[in-house]
């Protein structure tokens, strides 16, 4: 009989306490969201992960991916594309299936001698594209615009788009002058001051704008955004 | 009642002439994608300040001015962006490095073969994957991983261009002076944002780079390079 009673006894002390621990628990969970507590809550965006304290979700990564836009060296599209139509075409192309944009490019790029003639009071025929500091002809330079638009990268050499008369063509840095690159190639003639704005003739070479108060930062190398 | 209608019609205009101010700044590329959340502004690869390393960085949806056209843009989960090495000298993609966002984090997979080449892609699940926190206006969050690095965010654009008398002289507008002299050519890129995704790997893991394509039109002497460029695709 004793023995029953002890038993009772310990039962509700254990019962009482089982009872005492389970209330704390839950005070715990509503007033303190843990990223290990089982359920979603704080601002977790699923069970106990996302928002501000817990990793991010397990994710799903499925699905097919089609190319909208693309870009290998700068410019190209924006400045040899002459219609809104090859231009959205430029973009659903692959790299290696372009050889049909060569004749555009090439026109292209005499359209803007064109332009110039005109502006002179000249024919139109006897101002044209000249073989430029690389060495390349007009089918050319238009060929290796258009058929291998990307961007030669050397892993094991100092980068640079391009520096007349020496190593060049091997990336892009944050720096380089692309546009003057540009420019120059396409107006600049076999010594690349051709349209240099001298002796009547347009400026064509440079657009006259460089890297100004800009800085290169360690990585990620480009400076933190302007905040006005 | 009342009220709240006529906020919510305040708000709406308000976002309307939002959405026709961001599509009119973005002039850069074609029609079909200016404006939306898959317009590359500009791609950058070079090597790191570690010379061992090369560095590849994609800006997005530039132009963006600053203030709270910069802090509300965002980079979209259904687009992927990804960085194609051609290491064989074909010109298509052998490694890609892809990048997708999910939650506040931008996921990175590869350097690895793709399933496939071309205009689709599915997401490189079988390749090393990493992550970084996405920093906001004000962060700089930088992951490193088994030698590789990862930044994504917002950042000042890079990019310097005369962009508005560019359109000028293409146009025969300033014919025939050309370009403005220095001191009154404006660089239009000077004072404005982009989104960027930037990610450092080592040479070791892009494979040999191929003979200089410059040398299929007689300009020899160029060290090997691979063949990059950079896509943007969208989840069908």
């Amino acid at each position: 009989m004793k023995l029953y009673k002890l038993s009772v006894f310990f039962v509700a002390i254990c019962t009482s306490l089982l009872f005492v621990q389970c209330s704390d628990d839950d005070d715990n969970v509503i007033v303190n969201a843990t990223c290990n507590d089982g359920i979603q809550n704080g601002d977790e965006s699923g069970v106990d992960c996302g928002g501000s304290d817990c990793g991010p979700c397990e994710t799903a990564f499925t699905g097919t991916y089609v190319q909208e836009d693309i870009m290998g060296r700068p410019g190209i599209n924006t400045v040899f594309s002459g219609t809104d139509q090859l231009k959205n075409n430029f973009n659903t192309t692959t790299v290696s299936g372009r050889a049909d944009f060569q004749d555009d490019f090439e026109s292209r790029l005499e359209f803007y001698h064109d332009v110039y003639a005109q502006a002179l009071g000249l024919d139109p025929n006897d101002v044209n594209y000249e073989t430029n500091i690389l060495g390349l002809d007009a089918p050319t330079f238009t060929t290796v615009l258009a058929q291998f638009d990307a961007l030669q990268v050397a892993p094991n050499a100092t980068t640079s788009y391009f520096v007349p008369g020496g190593v060049a063509l091997t990336g892009r840095t944050l720096t380089d002058d692309v546009i003057d690159v540009s420019l120059t190639l396409m107006f600049g003639g076999s010594d690349g001051m051709r349209f240099n704005g001298q002796n009547g003739l347009p400026l064509l070479i440079t657009d006259n704008v460089g890297f100004g108060d800009r800085e290169v930062q360690p990585f990620p190398y480009l400076e933190a955004p302007l905040t006005q | 009642m009342k009220k709240t209608k006529i906020i919510a019609a305040i708000g709406g205009v308000c976002v309307a002439a939002l959405s026709v101010f961001l599509i009119a700044a973005d002039h850069i590329d074609a029609p079909a994608v200016a404006g939306t959340t898959s317009d590359i502004a500009d791609l950058y690869a070079f090597e790191g300040d570690d010379p061992d390393n090369t560095v590849f960085i994609a800006t997005l949806q530039g132009p963006l001015e600053p203030g709270t056209v910069t802090q509300n843009a965002t980079f979209d989960e259904d687009v992927m962006i990804e960085f194609n090495i051609d290491n064989t000298g074909d010109f298509k993609e052998d490694l890609v490095i892809q990048a997708v966002k999910r939650g506040d984090s931008m996921y990175f997979f590869g350097p690895a073969q793709p399933a496939q080449q071309g205009l689709s892609s599915t997401v490189a699940t079988f390749a090393q994957r990493n992550s970084v926190k996405i920093s906001a206006v004000g962060e700089t969050e930088v992951a490193t991983n088994n030698g590789m690095t990862f930044f994504a965010g917002p950042r000042r654009d890079a990019f310097f261009f005369d962009f508005n008398r560019f359109n000028k002289v293409i146009a025969g507008e300033v014919a025939p002076e050309g370009f403005l002299p220095q001191g009154q050519a404006e660089d239009f890129f000077d004072t404005l944002n982009v989104l960027a995704i930037a990610v450092e790997v080592p040479n070791s893991l892009l494979g040999t780079a191929p003979a200089h394509v410059a040398g299929s039109v007689g300009i020899n002497g160029l060290p090997p390079s691979y063949n990059v460029w950079v896509s943007a695709k969208r989840k069908q």
